[in-house]
C-alpha cells in the first residue's frame, strides 16, 4: 500500500491521464452517467413519493372510518332492512376495549345547512366534532383557532369556516373573527377561518361546531353518524377493522356475517395501492440505475482495455526499463480506480444539481409534482464504494493483459 | 559478462516453426565493444532481444554475468534488466509526453529513486549527451540525433553493465551517426560493454569485434582493423 502515499505514483498517473485526454474524458463520462442516472432518477423517485405523501399529508394514514348503513341478514328477532345508528356509548367502548390500538377516535355528527352572515348566505356542511378532529385530519388557519376542549365542555356557540366560505359570506377586508354567523337561524360567533386542503379531504367546506352544541341544536341525542379512528404506529390496521366491526356489531346486535350493516373505510390500504405503485417505480429505479452503472463501469474495462492496447508499446518499453509486471499492474488499476473515483464524484455533483434544479422548476408551490427529491447519503456512499471496487476489479482485466504479453511482443507493437 | 552455448530460437509459424537461430556460440568479456553484422533477416534482432531478456530461447545456455538464465518470471528478468541492461532501440523509443529529463529518469523510478535524486541524476546524464539544454523538450520536438541521444542516457542512466543497441544510426544521417557512435565509444571506453546491431560498415569499424551472422549461425567473429593495428603494434 506503500505505493499508495508515493508522489512518483501519483506523478506516473497524472502523466498519463493528461496525455490521454480524450480516453479519459469519455472513461469519466462514461461512469458520470451511470452515477448520475442513479442520482437523478432515485432522487425524482422520492421526489414523487414526497408528492404522494404531502397529498395524503394532513391525514393520518393509518386511519378507518366507520359508519352504519341497513342490516342484510336477520338476527335475534329482528328482521333484515333494519337501519340504526352508532352511539356515543359504542366510542366508550371502542376506547376501552381498543386502547391498546386506538390513538385517536373522532366521533362526528354532519348535516347540511343554510349559513347566513349579514346579507349573504349559503348552504354549507355543519359537522359537530371534537378538537381531536384536528389531530386526525389537520387544519392550518389562517385566522383564530379550531375548536377546543372549554367549547365543548361550555357547549359554546362557537364556529370555524373554510376561507371559501369566509370569502363568500364576508365583505373584504372584514376581519371574521368575532363576528357572528347564523346557522339554522342560530348565532354562532366565528373563532377560526381554515384554509383549503389542498390533499385529500372529506369535508369539503364546513363550518365545525363543538359536537356538544351539535348534539343539543339539532337534538341527536347519542346518535353519532360515523366516526374517524387512528391507531398507533405499529397497529396492524386491517385487523383492527375488522375486530372492531366485530365489537360493533355485537353491541347492535348484528349478525357477526352482515356485510351491509356496517361501512367502513380502510385508508391505510387504499393509500397502500398507491405506495405499491411507488414500490414499483423505486424498484425500476433502482434496476435501471445499477445497470447503467455496471454498463458504465463497463465501459470503463472496455476503454482501459483499449487504452492498454494503444499503450502496449509504451508497456513494452517501460519494462525493458525494468517495470515490473506488479508495478505495471498498481498503475494501471490506480488509474481505473482514480478515474472511477472523480467520475463518481462528478456524477454525485451533477446528479445533485439536477436535482437541485428539478426542486426549483417542478418542487416548488402547493400543487408540486415533485417534493423535496433527495437521495439519502447511505445509498449514495454504497454506490459510489461499489463503484469503485468494480473499477479495481474490472481494472485487473487490461492490467492482467498488459504484463502477459512478453516486453519484446509489446515493443514490437506500432 | 555474456556467454551463449548452442543457443536455439524458433519462431512458430502457424504449424510449423521458422527456425531462426541454429546454434549460436558467443562469449562476450566485460568491456567489450562488439557489433553484429548480417543481412536483413539473420536473426540478429532475435539474438539481441534474447540477450537483453526480452524473449526467451528455446535450447541452449544464457549466462548473463555468470547467472544462468532459465525459466526466468517476468519480475526477475525486470530487475535484471533494471539492473543489468541498457537498450537503445531503432526507433528511439521513448514516450512521447514525458519530457527528455522525465525520459531519461524513468528507469531510476523503476530503480525505486526517489524523484529529486533521479531526475538530478538524469540531468547530469542529458548533460553528457550534450542536451542539458533541451531537458525539458518533449520526443517530437527534437531532431533524430537528439533523440536517440536521450535514449542513449536513458541507457546509461541506470549504469548499466551491458549496453544493448539495435541498429542506434539506423535512423540518422551519417553525420548524426557519427555523434552517436562517438558517445558509444565514449561508454565504452568507461568500461561498459556495449553491443550494437549494424547494417554499416563504416558503424561496424568503429567498434572493436565484429560478429557476421548469416542464417542464424555465426559466420565470422574477428577484430577489428583498427583494434588488431594496435594490438600489432
Ligand atoms: N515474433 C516473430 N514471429 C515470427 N517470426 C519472427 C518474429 N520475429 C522475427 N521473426 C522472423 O525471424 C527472422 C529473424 O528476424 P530478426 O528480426 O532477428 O532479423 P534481423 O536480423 O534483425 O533483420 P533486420 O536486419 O531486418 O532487422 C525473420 O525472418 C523474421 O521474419
Ligand atoms: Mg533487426
Amino acid at each position: 500500500m506503500k505505493f499508495l502515499f508515493d508522489s512518483d505514483t501519483w506523478q506516473e498517473i497524472y502523466g498519463s491521464i493528461r496525455k490521454n485526454k480524450v480516453r479519459t474524458i469519455i472513461t469519466i463520462i462514461g461512469v458520470l452517467w451511470g452515477i448520475f442516472l442513479l442520482v437523478v432518477l432515485l432522487g425524482a423517485a422520492r421526489g414523487m413519493e414526497n408528492g404522494f405523501n404531502k397529498l395524503f399529508g394532513n391525514f393520518a394514514t393509518n386511519s378507518v372510518f366507520v359508519w352504519t348503513q341497513s342490516t342484510d341478514t336477520p338476527f335475534k328477532g329482528f328482521q333484515k332492512g333494519r337501519r340504526f345508528s352508532l352511539n356515543t356509548n359504542d366510542i366508550e367502548s371502542l376506547k376501552s376495549e381498543y386502547s391498546k390500538e386506538i390513538r385517536l377516535l373522532a366521533p362526528r355528527n354532519q348535516t347540511n345547512n343554510l349559513v347566513v352572515h349579514n346579507f349573504k348566505s349559503g348552504d354549507f356542511k355543519v359537522s359537530g366534532d371534537y378538537p381531536v378532529l384536528d389531530q386526525i385530519q389537520k387544519k392550518k388557519l389562517i385566522y383564530g383557532r379550531f375548536l377546543n376542549k372549554n367549547d365543548i365542555l361550555s357547549i359554546a356557540k362557537v364556529a370555524v369556516i373554510s376561507e371559501d366560505m369566509y370569502k363568500r359570506l364576508f365583505d373584504k377586508n372584514v376581519m371574521p373573527i368575532g363576528e357572528y354567523i347564523k346557522i339554522n337561524a342560530i348565532n354562532y360567533k366565528v373563532i377560526g377561518v381554515y384554509e383549503p386542503s389542498n390533499t385529500i379531504d372529506f369535508d369539503g367546506d364546513t363550518a365545525y361546531i363543538p359536537f356538544s352544541t351539535y348534539k343539543k341544536v339539532y337534538n341527536t341525542a347519542n346518535k353519532i353518524d360515523w366516526m374517524m379512528i387512528t391507531a398507533h404506529e405499529g397497529t396492524n390496521i386491517e385487523q383492527m377493522e375488522k375486530d372492531i366491526l366485530l365489537t360493533l356489531k355485537n353491541l347492535h346486535k348484528v349478525h357477526p356475517d352482515d356485510e351491509r350493516a356496517f361501512g367502513s373505510v380502510n385508508l391505510g390500504k387504499e393509500i397502500g395501492k398507491v405506495t405499491g405503485f411507488l414500490t414499483g417505480m423505486q424498484f425500476l429505479t433502482w434496476f435501471v440505475g445499477i445497470a447503467t452503472l455496471i454498463a458504465g463501469v463497463f465501459a470503463i474495462g472496455n476503454i482501459l482495455l483499449i487504452t492498454v492496447k494503444e499503450r502496449t508499446k509504451e508497456i513494452g518499453i517501460r519494462r525493458a526499463l525494468g517495470a515490473t509486471p506488479k508495478s505495471i499492474r498498481q498503475q494501471i488499476i490506480l488509474e481505473s480506480v482514480f478515474l472511477t473515483t472523480v467520475a463518481g464524484m462528478l456524477g454525485i455533483i451533477f446528479g445533485a444539481l439536477v436535482l437541485f434544479f428539478i426542486d426549483w422548476k417542478f418542487g416548488q408551490g402547493e400543487d408540486a409534482a415533485l417534493v423535496n427529491p433527495t437521495v439519502d447519503i447511505p445509498i449514495i456512499l454504497i454506490a459510489f464504494v461499489t463503484l469503485v471496487i468494480l473499477g479495481t476489479l474490472i481494472g485487473l482485466i487490461p492490467a492482467h493483459m498488459a504484463t502477459v504479453v512478453k516486453p519484446i511482443e509489446a515493443l514490437r507493437e506500432e | 559478462m555474456i556467454r551463449i552455448e548452442k543457443l536455439h530460437k524458433s519462431y512458430p509459424m502457424g504449424k510449423d516453426s521458422l527456425h531462426v537461430l541454429k546454434g549460436i556460440n558467443l562469449h562476450i568479456k566485460e568491456g567489450e565493444f562488439v557489433s553484429i553484422m548480417g543481412s536483413s533477416g539473420s536473426g540478429k534482432s532475435t539474438l539481441l532481444n534474447i540477450v537483453g531478456l526480452l524473449d526467451e530461447h528455446d535450447e541452449g545456455n544464457y549466462f548473463l554475468n555468470g547467472q544462468l538464465i532459465k525459466n526466468l518470471n517476468e519480475k526477475k528478468a525486470a530487475l535484471l534488466r533494471n539492473k543489468f541492461l541498457g537498450f537503445v532501440f531503432q526507433s528511439f523509443n521513448l514516450i512521447s509526453y514525458k519530457t527528455a529529463l522525465e525520459n531519461v529518469a524513468l528507469p531510476l523510478y523503476y530503480k525505486g529513486m526517489n524523484r529529486k535524486e533521479r531526475l538530478k541524476v538524469a540531468l547530469d546524464y542529458l548533460d553528457k549527451v550534450g542536451l542539458k539544454d533541451w531537458a525539458n523538450h518533449l520526443p517530437n520536438e527534437l531532431s533524430g540525433g537528439q533523440k536517440q541521444r536521450v535514449a542513449i542516457a536513458r541507457a546509461l542512466v541506470t549504469k548499466p553493465k551491458v549496453v544493448l543497441a539495435d541498429e542506434p544510426t539506423g535512423a540518422l544521417d551519417s553525420i548524426t551517426s557519427d555523434s552517436v557512435m562517438d558517445l558509444l565509444k565514449d561508454i565504452n571506453n568507461e568500461g561498459m560493454t556495449v553491443f550494437v546491431i549494424t547494417h554499416e560498415e563504416e558503424v561496424a569499424a568503429q567498434t572493436k569485434r565484429i560478429v557476421r551472422l548469416k542464417d542464424g549461425l555465426i559466420i565470422s567473429d574477428e577484430l577489428t582493423k583498427a583494434v588488431k593495428a594496435a594490438k600489432a603494434v
